[in-house]
C-alpha cells in the first residue's frame, strides 16, 4: 500500500476549519467544531467516532447537505459553499455517497434499473446520456459489483443486504464519481459479506483511481481499508495521521481507549486488552 | 433469487387488488354501477322522464324491473340517469380535493419548514370551519349549483387529507434514498414527484375511496333537501326523498333508491379495505413473489426433517439428555408456516448448557440463532413452533408445555436481553416503575420492599438509584441496556439469553457492558448464553461456542480451541473473512456465494456449496456431528483435510 503521489496531483478534497451547527435558533448546537483534514486524490481516509462525534455530521456537510457554519471545504481545490447554483448538479456527478442501511437506501417503489439511471436524468442536456448508453453503463457497472445485468429490472425487496449494498455503490459509480462519502457501508452486513463490499472497493478504487471518505466505528474495518486515519470526539479532531501509524501506535488518550474497548476475536489477546484497559481506568481513578 | 419474470412484479396494484376476493366483488359492482351511470343513455328501457299513470307506484315486473314510481316512471332508468349526477358530484368533490391536498401535503412533510408551517395554519382554519353551513351558503348564493357545492365540499375537506398525506410524507422524507437523491443533484420537485408520491400512492387511493364514500352521502343527503337540480330531473338522494314521503302506501320504492346509495357506500368502502391489503403487501417479498415459487423438486429438495427419520450414527448417545447440564437440547426443530407445509427454520439443534456457563451463540443473519434462542423460551414469533425435539430446563421439559406453565419459568428461570433496549422500555413509564413491575411479576412483595429491590439491582448494574425517577428517553442506550439487564435479573434466573445484547451501541459502552455481564455472571452464578455475530465479543465473555450455519449446529468447541484451530471450513472460513489481523492492502477472504434459505437446503451438507473441501460424499447425505477429542464437535466428514490446511497455513 504506497502513499499516492501527493506532489503532482492536487488533494480532492481539504477541509479547513469545519464547523457544523444542528438545530436553528435558540436550539442551535455546534455538531462540528474546527475539523481540518485532506483526502489525497485516489486514497482513502477513514473517519472514526463512537455516535454524536459528529463524523456524519462532517460527511453530510461535504456532501453539500448540511450547511457550513464556519470553515471551508475545497472540492477540487475549489470552495464548494462558493459554487454558483447552476454549478452545483455538475458537482453532484463528481461527489456521490454510500449509506450505511442498505434498506432504506434504495426506493422500494423503483426497479434497480430506474434507480441507478436517475443520477444521469438529472445532467445537463448538452453531455446527458442516451437511453442506450444508460442501459450499456447500467449492465456494465451491475456486472462490475458483481451482479447479473438483468438485476436493473428487479425491485429492491429480491435482493439481500449485501446485494443491495453492491447496487448502492453501482448508483454511486454511474457518473463517474471522483470522491464517494461512505457512511458506515459495511456496518450493517455480516461478517462475511462486509470482507466482499470491503474488498470491492479497495478493487474499485484500484482501478477507477476513486477517492473515498469511509466514516465508520469499526476501527478495525478503517485500519484495513484506510490509507489515513481521522479519530473524531464531540466534533472535533484529537488525533489523525497514517492508518497504521494511529491503529498500531495512538498517540492520543481516547484514540489508545477506543482501541483497547473494541474486542478482537483472538480469546488470549482479548483478556490481555481487559487488562490493559482495567489498569488504566484505575489509573485513572487513583489520579 | 427466484427466476420468475420480473414483469411480475410491477402488476402493481391493481392486479394485486384482484386477486382478493373482496376486492373483486367490489370492484365489479363499482364498475357495473359507475358504467351503468355513464351508459344510462343508451342502456336505459325507458325515458327517466317519460310519465305513465296507468302503471304508478308498481313493484317489479319484466316491463319495469325494478318497479315505477308514484309518476309512473321507470325506476331502473331513474337510478341510471340519476347516477350521472350523484356520481357526477362525488368525482368533482374528490378532485378539488386531490388537487389542493396533494400539492400542499407533499410540501408541508417534504420540504417542511415555514411552508410547513404556513399550511398548517391554513389547514386549522379549513377545519375550524362549518362546512354543512358553507355548503348550504354556496348552494344559496350559486343559485343551487350542485356544481360549485360539490367544489366546496372538496375544497373543504381537503384540510384533514392535507394532514394524511404530509404525515405520509414526513416519514418517507428520513429515508436514505432521498439524500442518495438529493446528492445525485436532483431537484426538489423531482425527488417529490419521482420518490415521495409513489410512497404515498397506497395511502391516496384508500383515502379517496372513503372519502368518496362520505362524499356520496353529503352528495345524496343535499338532493335529499331538493338541492341541485330540481324535479323532475332524476336523482338518487330526491328519489329517496319520493319514496320517503310514500313510505306508508308503497314501502318498495326506498328499496332499489336507498339501495343503490347502500351498495355503492359499500362497495367503496371494501374497495378501500382492499387496496390497504394490497398496498401493503407491495414491494415486499412475500408480495413480490406470491405464488410464484413452485416447491423445488428432485435434487436439492429437503423434506422438513423428522427427528426420528434422521440418520444418526451416535444418536442414543445424542438423544439422552445431559444430567448435569442446566439447559440441554436435543434434536431441536422449528419450523415456520402452516402444519404440513413447515418451512424448516433450524434443524437438530444440539447442545448443552452448563450451570455457571458462559456460551456464544454464533452465526450470520440466516443461520438460525435467534430463532434458537427464542424457541428456548417459546416465543416463537407467529406461525413458528417446535416441530421436533426437546429442551429440558435442569431435567424439566419445556417442549409441549402450556403457555401458563411457561410463564413460570420465563423471567423466573430463563431470562432475556434483547439487540434493541430502548425498544424494550415503555417511554410512558419511569424506568424505576419497569424494573418494579418486573420484581412484582415474579413476587408477592410490598411497595417498600418492591423499592428497596429497585435499588438493589440499579446498584448491581452500577446505576445511580436516582437514575429510577428518569424516564426511558432521558437516559442513553448503555443506561438503557443496564436497565434492560436489571430487569431481566429481578426474577433470579438461572440463565440469561443476551441476544446481541451490544450490538446497537459505542465500542467503549459495548465493553462496559460485556465487563457488567461478566461480573454479574460471577456474583449470581447464573449461566448466559451470549447470541451475537461479532467473533470479539465472543472472544472476550464466552468460554465455549457454538457456531450455527443455515439452521444447524455446525461446530461445538472451547472458545480458545475455536479461534486457535476451527474445526468446520465455516468456522474457518468466517474467522478469515474478520478484518482484524488481515493484512491491508490485501484482499480479506471470502467465502463467496450466500447462505442458502430454507427452502434450498441441500440434503447433504449446508455448507458445501461454499465450501472448498468439499467433496461428492458431502452433498449425498446429511452430515453428523463428529465428536473429537476435548469435548467438541463438528458437523464435517472433512475435518482432517481442514486440520492439515490450517496446519500447512501456520506453517
Amino acid at each position: 500500500m504506497s502513499a499516492p503521489d501527493t506532489l503532482q496531483v492536487p488533494d480532492i478534497l481539504e477541509v479547513e476549519d469545519l464547523a457544523v451547527d444542528h438545530g436553528v435558533g435558540r436550539k442551535r448546537k455546534r455538531a462540528v467544531n474546527g475539523v481540518s483534514f485532506s483526502i489525497p486524490t485516489g486514497s482513502t481516509l477513514g473517519l472514526v467516532g463512537e455516535s454524536g462525534s459528529g463524523k456524519t455530521t462532517t460527511g453530510m456537510a461535504i456532501l453539500g447537505m448540511l450547511p457550513i457554519a464556519s470553515g471551508r471545504v475545497l472540492f477540487e481545490g475549489r470552495d464548494i459553499t462558493a459554487i454558483p447554483r447552476g454549478e452545483q448538479r455538475a458537482l453532484g456527478a463528481r461527489r456521490q455517497v454510500i449509506f450505511q442501511d442498505p434498506y432504506s437506501s434504495l426506493d422500494p417503489t423503483k426497479t434497480i434499473g430506474y434507480t441507478l439511471a436517475e443520477p444521469c436524468r438529472i445532467a445537463a442536456r448538452a453531455d446527458r446520456m442516451s437511453a442506450a448508453q444508460i442501459a450499456e453503463r447500467q449492465a456494465m457497472l451491475l456486472q462490475r459489483v458483481g451482479l447479473s445485468p438483468d438485476a436493473a429490472r428487479r425491485y429492491p425487496a429480491q435482493f439481500s443486504g449485501g446485494q443491495r449494498q453492491r447496487i448502492a455503490i453501482a448508483r454511486a459509480l454511474m457518473l463517474s464519481p471522483r470522491l464517494i462519502v461512505c457512511d458506515e457501508p459495511v456496518s450493517a452486513l455480516d461478517l462475511s459479506v462486509q470482507a466482499e463490499v470491503l474488498n470491492l472497493l479497495v478493487e474499485l478504487q484500484r482501478d477507477l483511481g476513486l477517492s473515498l471518505l469511509f466514516i465508520s466505528h469499526d476501527l478495525s474495518v478503517v485500519r484495513h481499508i484506510s490509507h489515513s486515519i481521522v479519530v473524531l470526539r464531540n466534533g472535533a479532531v484529537v488525533e489523525q495521521g497514517p492508518a497504521g501509524r494511529v491503529y498500531d501506535e495512538p498517540a492520543d488518550q481516547y484514540t489508545r481507549s477506543l482501541l483497547a474497548a473494541a474486542p478482537v476475536p483472538d480469546p488470549a489477546e482479548q483478556q490481555a486488552r481487559r487488562d490493559e484497559r482495567h489498569r488504566r481506568r484505575m489509573e485513572d481513578d487513583s489520579r | 433469487m427466484s427466476a420468475k419474470s420480473p414483469r411480475a412484479m410491477s402488476t402493481g396494484l391493481f392486479r394485486r387488488v384482484l386477486r382478493k376476493p373482496l376486492g373483486v366483488v367490489s370492484g365489479v359492482v363499482l364498475i357495473l354501477i359507475v358504467g351503468g351511470s355513464l351508459a344510462a343513455r343508451w342502456i336505459a328501457p325507458y325515458d327517466p322522464l317519460a310519465q305513465d299513470f296507468s302503471i304508478v307506484k308498481q313493484g317489479p315486473s319484466a316491463a319495469h324491473l325494478l318497479g315505477t314510481d308514484s309518476l309512473g316512471r321507470d325506476i331502473l332508468s331513474r337510478l341510471l340517469f340519476g347516477g350521472q349526477e350523484s356520481l357526477g358530484g362525488v368525482l368533482v368533490a374528490v378532485v378539488t380535493m386531490l388537487i389542493i391536498a396533494i400539492p400542499l401535503g407533499i410540501l408541508a412533510g417534504y420540504v417542511g419548514g415555514l411552508a410547513d408551517r404556513i399550511i398548517l395554519r391554513v389547514v386549522d382554519v379549513l377545519l375550524s370551519i362549518p362546512g354543512t353551513i358553507i355548503t348550504l351558503a354556496v348552494l344559496a348564493i350559486f343559485n343551487n349549483s350542485m356544481f360549485v357545492a360539490m367544489v366546496s365540499v372538496g375544497v373543504l375537506a381537503s384540510g384533514a387529507f392535507i394532514r394524511v398525506f404530509r404525515s405520509a410524507a414526513l416519514s418517507v422524507r428520513q429515508e436514505l434514498y432521498i439524500g442518495a437523491a438529493r446528492v445525485a443533484g436532483l431537484g426538489r420537485l423531482r425527488i417529490m414527484a419521482a420518490h415521495v408520491l409513489p410512497q404515498i400512492r397506497g395511502v391516496l387511493l384508500v383515502q379517496v375511496t372513503l372519502f368518496s364514500a362520505a362524499t356520496l352521502g353529503i352528495q345524496t343527503g343535499l338532493a335529499f333537501l331538493a338541492f341541485g337540480p330540481p324535479p323532475p330531473a332524476p336523482t338518487w338522494g330526491g328519489m329517496v326523498a319520493e319514496a320517503a314521503s310514500l313510505i306508508q302506501s308503497s314501502p318498495w320504492l326506498l328499496v332499489p333508491s336507498g339501495g343503490i346509495i347502500a351498495v355503492t357506500t359499500l362497495a367503496l368502502c371494501l374497495l378501500g379495505d382492499a387496496l390497504r391489503d394490497a398496498n401493503q403487501e407491495r414491494f415486499t417479498l412475500a408480495g413480490l413473489e406470491r405464488g410464484a415459487r413452485p416447491v423445488r423438486a428432485g435434487a436439492g429438495a429437503v423434506l422438513v426433517p423428522d427427528a426420528a427419520t434422521v440418520p444418526d450414527a451416535d444418536r442414543e448417545e445424542a438423544l439422552a439428555p445431559n444430567p448435569d447440564a442446566l439447559l440441554s437440547v436435543r434434536g431441536l426443530t422449528v419450523g415456520f408456516g402452516a402444519p404440513g407445509r413447515e418451512t424448516t427454520a433450524i434443524q437438530r439443534v444440539d447442545f448443552d448448557i452448563r450451570p455457571g456457563e458462559v456460551v456464544g451463540l454464533v452465526g450470520e443473519s440466516g443461520s438460525g440463532k435467534t430463532v434458537t434462542a427464542l424457541a428456548l423460551l417459546g416465543l416463537l414469533a407467529g406461525n413458528g413452533r417446535i416441530t421436533g425435539g426437546s429442551i429440558r430446563l435442569a431435567g424439566e421439559e419445556l417442549v409441549g408445555m402450556s403457555n401458563a406453565e411457561l410463564r413460570t419459568v420465563r423471567g423466573a428461570r430463563i431470562a432475556m436481553i434483547s439487540q434493541e433496549p430502548m425498544v424494550s422500555l415503555d417511554p410512558s413509564f419511569r424506568v424505576g416503575y419497569q424494573i418494579g413491575e418486573a420484581i412484582r411479576a415474579h413476587e408477592r412483595v410490598g411497595r417498600a420492599e418492591t423499592q428497596r429491590r429497585t435499588r438493589e439491582l440499579l446498584a448491581s448494574v452500577r446505576l445511580d438509584p436516582a437514575v429510577a425517577d428518569r424516564y426511558p428517553h432521558e437516559i442513553s442506550g448503555g443506561m438503557a441496556q443496564r436497565i434492560a439487564i436489571a430487569m431481566a435479573l429481578a426474577g433470579r434466573p438461572e440463565l440469561l439469553i443476551a441476544d446481541e445484547p451490544t450490538t446497537a451501541l459505542d465500542v467503549t459502552v459495548q465493553a462496559d457492558i460485556l465487563d457488567l455481564l461478566r461480573t454479574l455472571q460471577e456474583e449470581t452464578g447464573m449461566a448466559i448464553i451470549l447470541v451475537s455475530h461479532d467473533w470479539g465479543v465472543v472472544a472476550d465473555l464466552c468460554s465455549r461456542a457454538i457456531v450455527m450455519y443455515a439452521g444447524e449446529v455446525v461446530e461445538r468447541a472451547a472458545v480458545s480451541e475455536i479461534f486457535a484451530a476451527p474445526r468446520h471450513p465455516y468456522t474457518a472460513a468466517l474467522l478469515r473473512s474478520n478484518p482484524h489481523g488481515a493484512r491491508p492492502g490485501e484482499p480479506l477472504p471470502t467465502i463467496g456465494g450466500a447462505v442458502p434459505p430454507p427452502h434450498e437446503w441441500p440434503v447433504g451438507c449446508h455448507f458445501a456449496a461454499r465450501c472448498p473441501l468439499a467433496t461428492e460424499a458431502c452433498r449425498q447425505a446429511p452430515i453428523d456431528m463428529a465428536h473429537l477429542p476435548g469435548h467438541r464437535s463438528s458437523r464435517c466428514i472433512r475435518i482432517d483435510a481442514l486440520a492439515a490446511e490450517l496446519s500447512e497455513v501456520a506453517s
